[in-house]
């Protein structure tokens, strides 16, 4: 089944659904396999899995620094394509995606990278830095595989762009709340539900948003507006905080509100 | 697809790989430039401006001394250490400021390395009464410190960059930062010809001014075109400035010089045409041949000259060393220290680290050139006001002294 069906049979049984987002190797792949366990176990339903890069242009502070770390310990991506193999073959009930930016995927090769992640079971994949414009081919060879390529809806695109945007897209679209970078705090109000709706109207794929997204209040208020909860940043800073154990009932107090 | 025909590419090169978030500030800016490229009053205004404000055109000096002491080709020296700020980065910045005016917002922001770039958009800012705020590798502000002070002078806010390595290309990452937050109001004044299109064919199109003027300077003094032009290459827009003067002229041979830093050997260095650790890869926007390892993440670079010390390079360049118009060659801080001193007993003439780069390569040259023949080196800026640097490169006792001296009298000993 495609990701879009899969999501929209998900989507039968709760209001909404919920992405979460790990940076690979940080702190550490035991400790990411442990967050990915407690996710799972709690009724995720898509993980974000970011391949660490040097040049992190669209993320905040936060995932900037859990970047930095993983690579200064010396994190390489065939580690990070091994651990997501692993994951995936335990964990059947959860769509991974790799999240990474675009140099990543172009020296490893772009077919190569999409043959990789095919065989070892992700769904999909998320790379804030290659537009439509530079994507077209590569989106075009993931669709083709059946690896969703996510495409952005965000603040500033016009409703033009929306539907253009939409066209190279598969499995979801990944609405970027407000502008900015991830992790700083979004405006729940009239001018984020006009936009989810103008979001609404370009697509028919399912909305995930994401950015700013961190307490139970936060996914109640996207349920019937949005389709899936975007947490990134949040569970990062928790682990940080809290260790590893905290995460199970922090997604299970996002999906009981 | 055939890239080469793709708008923003130059060969393989180029490109805009950038967050949607960004997509419309980047529709609205290719429009404003390329409507500004279209109306001959804008250049004129902006060649007026240069003129009026920052000693435009500047001299093609003849250095007969050096000349004389190679016994080769005769030496030509384009002096944009001229410019107001003391290097081209005046250029470049002047012209986006006219830009960012005519497309009516009110802040700019700017990333800075060794710090000339920052203070030129400060400058700017203070002339046109914009809003600015400068992100600088906080390596580098430990580094330039006169160039901060001067950029807090002038109302800019300089914001250190703690992340990655701390030097230029994290300031450009945060600029970047700030632009997909700011980019109703807010302009980013990139400050070379790298990044995403159009900021290389843009920043080109500025520095031009520094080849137009060459070309004629050089054809009134000697009477023809010169065999070589040389110009030192960090991001690449004084080499762009210089080169465009000339590219259409076969004849003349033009030499991009990369920091060889420590040697080409030692992994210590910020070479990218020359040496084998650069690869084809995509970072800060687009497509250029960047220092770094087999997984495609950057490497540390190392340059005695900060406006050198970076891992990219410009999309244009690259494409016209692919296709042999421009040579690229690398020297070593240790010759560059060499080159700027006998520049300085030769001329009484103080050029940049960075652009003693390019003196270095033309010194080699010069020998093997007949003396009817003639170059141009692009000394791309001017090495008193970074006597910091300069003092401490050459590891001076005296100013070393000095400092000590200094130092004790504020820590009130």
């Amino acid at each position: 089944m495609n990701l879009q069906s899969d999501l929209a049979q998900r989507l039968e049984e709760k209001p909404i659904l919920l992405m979460t987002h790990l940076v690979l190797g940080y702190p550490s792949f035991e400790v990411n396999r442990e967050v990915i366990r407690q996710m799972a176990d709690n009724g995720v339903d898509c993980i974000e899995l970011q391949i660490p890069f040097s040049e992190p242009m669209a993320d905040g502070p936060v995932i900037l620094k859990a970047n930095q770390d993983a690579l200064a310990r010396g994190v390489k991506v065939r580690d990070c394509l091994e651990f997501a193999a692993g994951m995936a073959a335990a964990h059947p009930g959860i769509n991974f995606l790799f999240m990474t930016y675009y140099n990543i995927v172009f020296r490893y090769g772009e077919q190569a990278f999409l043959d990789h992640a095919a065989r070892i079971g992700i769904r999909g994949t998320i790379i804030p830095d290659l537009p439509p414009e530079e994507g077209a081919d590569f989106h075009a060879r993931a669709r083709a595989m059946g690896l969703a390529p996510i495409m952005f809806f965000t603040p500033t695109s016009t409703d033009e762009r929306m539907r253009e945007v939409a066209r190279q897209g598969q499995g979801f679209i990944y609405v970027v709340a407000r502008r900015g970078v991830t992790g700083a705090p979004t405006e729940m109000d009239a001018g984020l539900a006009a936009y989810l709706q103008r979001c609404r109207r370009a697509t028919d794929l399912p909305l995930a948003v994401g950015f700013g997204i961190s307490r139970p209040g936060d996914v109640a208020m996207l349920t019937g507006k949005a389709d899936m909860a975007v947490i990134g940043t949040a569970t990062i800073r928790l682990v940080d905080e809290r260790g590893p154990g905290a995460v199970g009932e922090f997604i299970a107090s996002l999906l009981a509100a | 697809m055939d890239r080469s025909m793709q708008k923003g590419y130059f060969g393989r090169w180029g490109g805009s790989f950038i967050p949607e978030v960004l997509h419309q500030t980047f529709v609205e800016l290719r429009r404003a430039y390329e409507d500004a490229r279209q109306d001959p009053a804008f250049w004129q205004e902006y060649v007026e401006l240069m003129a009026n404000y920052s000693c435009r055109p500047t001299p093609l000096t003849r250095a007969d001394n050096l000349s004389r002491h190679f016994g080769g080709a005769q030496i030509f020296i384009k002096r944009e250490d001229l410019n107001h700020t003391g290097a081209h980065k005046a250029n470049n910045v002047m012209g986006q400021g006219l830009l960012v005016r005519r497309m009516g917002k009110k802040r700019v922001i700017a990333e800075t390395g060794a710090g000339q770039h920052g203070v030129a958009t400060a400058t700017m800012a203070a002339r046109f009464g914009f809003d600015c705020t400068i992100y600088m590798g906080e390596e580098d502000v430990a580094r330039q410190r006169p160039n901060v002070f001067w950029m807090e002078k002038l109302g800019a806010t300089v914001v250190p960059v703690k992340d990655g390595a701390r030097t230029l290309k994290d300031a450009i990452n945060e600029a970047f930062r700030d632009w997909v937050t700011s980019m109703d109001d807010t302009h980013y004044v990139l400050g070379t010809v790298c990044g995403p299109h159009p900021f290389p064919e843009m920043v080109a199109w500025f520095q031009s001014i520094i080849g137009q003027e060459a070309r004629l300077q050089i054809l009134e003094q000697h009477g023809r075109l010169p065999e070589r032009v040389f110009a030192c290459v960090g991001g690449g827009s004084n080499a762009m400035g210089i080169f465009q003067g000339f590219l259409d002229d076969a004849e003349v041979q033009l030499v991009g010089v990369e920091a060889g830093g420590k040697g080409l050997d030692t992994g210590e260095h910020a070479s990218r045409m020359v040496g084998d650790r650069a690869a084809p890869g995509v970072a800060q926007g687009y497509k250029t041949m960047f220092l770094q390892d087999e997984d495609g993440q950057m490497l540390d670079t190392h340059s005695i000259a900060a406006g050198l010390d970076y891992v990219g390079v410009s999309p244009i360049l690259a494409d016209l060393g692919d296709s042999g118009r421009v040579r690229f060659e690398a020297a070593t801080d240790r010759e560059v220290l060499e080159a700027l001193t006998l520049t300085m007993r030769s001329e009484g003439i103080i050029p940049a680290l960075e652009s003693a780069h390019a003196f270095v390569q033309a010194f080699k040259e010069a020998p093997q050139m007949d003396a009817d023949q003639a170059l141009i080196i692009n000394m791309s800026g001017r090495g008193d006001k970074d006597i910091f640097t300069i003092a401490h490169a050459f590891d001076d006792p005296s100013w070393k002294e000095f400092i000590i001296r200094r130092g004790e009298e504020y820590a009130g000993r």
